[in-house]
């Protein structure tokens, strides 16, 4: 926890002197995306021109729904094909690359709709994410004294994952029995136990209760301290503000808007396309400060009624 | 009604060469629905290759019984490819039309007027077992006891039968309780995690589409050896739904549910048409509500209603895990 404040510190620095403009070139770039496009029939669901994605620090990828968040993550993921473009991977191409080849290659993705695999235990969960097991060649699976051994490192690994995660009192419970955050919490330490250099979150907050939410933030914090790059997908603002170094925008396909979470968020171009100008008040104040106008309304009864525009 | 004769013909399919194929069959789908979740509605064409395979090369093509067993494992693992390579990257369900259509389609071409002089047309192979026969060391006599009394060829192929039902399971026992069977589990219930956790799915799922393969074309040796002969009729897919069937029964996803299953479903088909028809003789059943002849229609229909009963009070099989089935799987 010591070194906690630098990993973050120097992340900020690192991107302190980036352009705020979509497409910034990155001091020190993990993955570099060109010409990423997707198409379905008519609809350009995903069309990004250049981004890079600073190694070490967490990115933040927002935008309204139908932005092509998704598709982008699966394109670079290798769960989709695009119809053209390339994109690097620590400077290696991962342009046609199967999904399963991305994942061994470090770079690990969690699901929107979360997957976990409900009739194997939350042990055996975890056991799965291990990578280069003997015991996973059909051959070696049949004399268990050549795949001993690893099971138990993989093993002890596995429980430490699962005591950070507190899911250790749920080690042998089928993963169908968890809630829907011990589920988020189980497929991001499963991900883990691939010993991933950069992890894709989609949406590690979407219908995970409050408490839980402050847990997963800390953890994907926990992530960058450990030196992974973490690319996440969010629609929580406020967790965007708390804990990305740097904010992508994406709107209809394209990348709008990138920069510091406080320059997005004031960036004209994002408020545009998504957040409306209320975005960073308060339900209440916003009530509040609506209300001179619904008074303005009410005390002229001749305009409002021959209004013919709806109140929004 | 003799109640001793109905109770030891009944008794007598417990070891009956029918249970011991169909154990062998349900093995195979085992492996590929209840651990890796492949729907695969075209067992009977694996069964099949195994059959024919054997049968043409001994009876048609005059070559050695090993050879014949060469040929038809060669075949089953050739068609598992075949069927594989096309369906095994799309969703589940074009998996399960394709292996019905295929094994339809081999049943029909071996079957075919045309191919008579090479397949033995709608008539089958004959006299394919005399080598498999000859290799028997077991002496002329009588064996066993009670109903499980057998000449030397009967306690032969039974022999041969369980030797193979044993290393199967042997087999499967190993694999699914390593890393390889997590791997399938793991496919089973989501692919696409699997390949998020860097996994080659389609690899697996060609591995396991033809491991149980081969353990059905094995059900297709015995079956075929223990007749003696091929009928094409015989590999059509009443044998497939039979087989899911004893899986169900005994329990999915259990190494020993194919076990109990095939073994429960051939006793009960037994105890039902021994039983049925003996009352009908016997009077007890009047012949306007049923003769003689309908009475092999109406046990399937018992057993049928039996089926439905178990899937509504334990739909978990035999063997299951209610605790599983009450999952939410999504």
């Amino acid at each position: 926890m010591s070194d906690e404040p630098t990993r973050s510190a120097a992340a900020t620095a690192a991107l302190a002197e980036v352009e705020r403009r979509p497409g910034a070139p990155k001091p020190d770039p993990i993955l570099v995306a060109d010409g990423v496009v997707r198409r379905f029939g008519g609809l350009t669901a995903v069309d990004v021109e250049h981004l890079e994605v600073q190694r070490g620090a967490i990115t933040a990828l927002i935008g309204p729904n139908g932005a092509g968040k998704t598709t982008f993550f699966n394109l670079l993921t290798g769960f989709d094909r695009p119809d053209s473009g390339t994109w690097s991977f620590d400077g290696q191409s991962l342009a046609g690359v199967s999904a399963h080849r991305v994942a061994r290659g470090g770079m690990v993705r969690t699901f929107q709709l979360t997957k976990a695999l409900a009739r194997l235990t939350v042990m055996e969960n975890m056991r799965l994410g291990a990578q280069a097991q003997r015991g996973e060649n059909i051959l070696s699976a049949l004399l268990k004294p050549l795949w001993r051994r690893q099971e138990e490192e993989i093993t002890a690994r596995a429980d430490e994952l699962l005591r950070r995660f507190r899911l250790d009192a749920k080690r042998e419970d089928f993963a169908g029995s968890l809630s829907g955050g011990q589920r988020k919490l189980l497929e991001m330490a499963r991900a883990l136990m691939t010993q991933p250099r950069m992890v894709m979150l989609d949406e590690p907050m979407a219908g995970v209760n409050p408490a839980l939410t402050q847990s997963l933030l800390g953890h994907v914090k926990d992530l960058r301290e450990q030196g992974m790059t973490v690319l996440f997908v969010e629609h929580d603002m406020d967790a965007v503000r708390d804990i990305s170094d740097w904010v992508v925008v994406m709107a209809q396909g394209r990348i709008v808007s990138e920069g510091p979470p406080a320059h997005v968020m004031s960036d004209p171009e994002v408020i545009d396309a998504y957040l409306g100008a209320h975005h960073d008040q308060d339900l209440a104040d916003r009530a509040a400060s609506d209300d001179p106008e619904v008074a303005g309304a009410s005390v002229q009864p001749a305009a409002s009624t021959t209004d013919p525009e709806p109140r929004p | 009604m003799d109640f001793g004769n109905i109770l030891s013909f009944t008794a007598g399919q417990i070891l009956g060469v029918d249970a011991i194929v169909y154990v062998l069959i349900a093995i195979g789908l085992n492996l590929h629905f209840g651990y890796a979740g492949l729907l695969n509605f075209g067992q009977a064409g694996f069964v099949a290759v195994g059959a024919y395979g054997v049968g043409m090369s001994v009876a048609i093509f005059d070559l050695p019984l090993g050879v014949g067993i060469a040929v038809g494992l060669a075949g089953a693992v050739l068609l598992a490819l075949l069927l594989g390579i096309p369906t095994l990257r799309l969703r589940a369900d074009y998996l399960a039309i394709v292996t019905i259509a295929a094994a339809e389609i081999f049943r029909l071409v071996v079957r075919s007027a045309v191919l008579r002089d090479y397949t033995g047309g709608s008539d089958g192979i004959n006299g394919m077992a005399r080598q498999f026969y000859a290799l028997n060391p077991i002496p002329e006599g009588s064996y066993g006891f009670g109903p499980w009394t057998y000449t030397e060829r009967g306690a032969w192929i039974r022999l041969i039968g369980l030797l193979l039902i044993i290393l199967c399971l042997v087999v499967v026992a190993l694999l699914v309780r390593s890393p390889w069977g997590r791997v399938l589990k793991g496919i089973r219930e989501d692919e696409d995690a699997v390949r998020s956790l860097g996994k080659n799915v389609f690899s697996y799922k060609m591995q396991v589409l033809v491991l149980g393969g081969v353990i059905g074309c094995l059900a297709g040796f015995v079956l075929s050896l223990s007749r003696g002969s091929v009928q094409p009729d015989n590999y059509s897919t009443q044998l497939t739904f039979l087989a899911y069937t004893a899986l169900l029964l005994g329990g999915a996803a259990r190494v020993l549910g194919p076990v109990a299953g095939a073994v429960i479903l051939w006793v009960t088909l037994a105890f039902t048409d021994t039983a049925l028809r003996q009352a009908v003789g016997a009077g007890y059943i009047p012949t306007w509500l049923m003769d003689g002849v309908q009475v092999g229609q109406v046990r399937f229909i018992l057993v049928g209603l039996a089926l439905m009963l178990l899937m509504a009070f334990r739909p978990q099989g035999i063997f299951g895990d209610r605790r599983e089935l009450a999952l939410d799987v999504r």
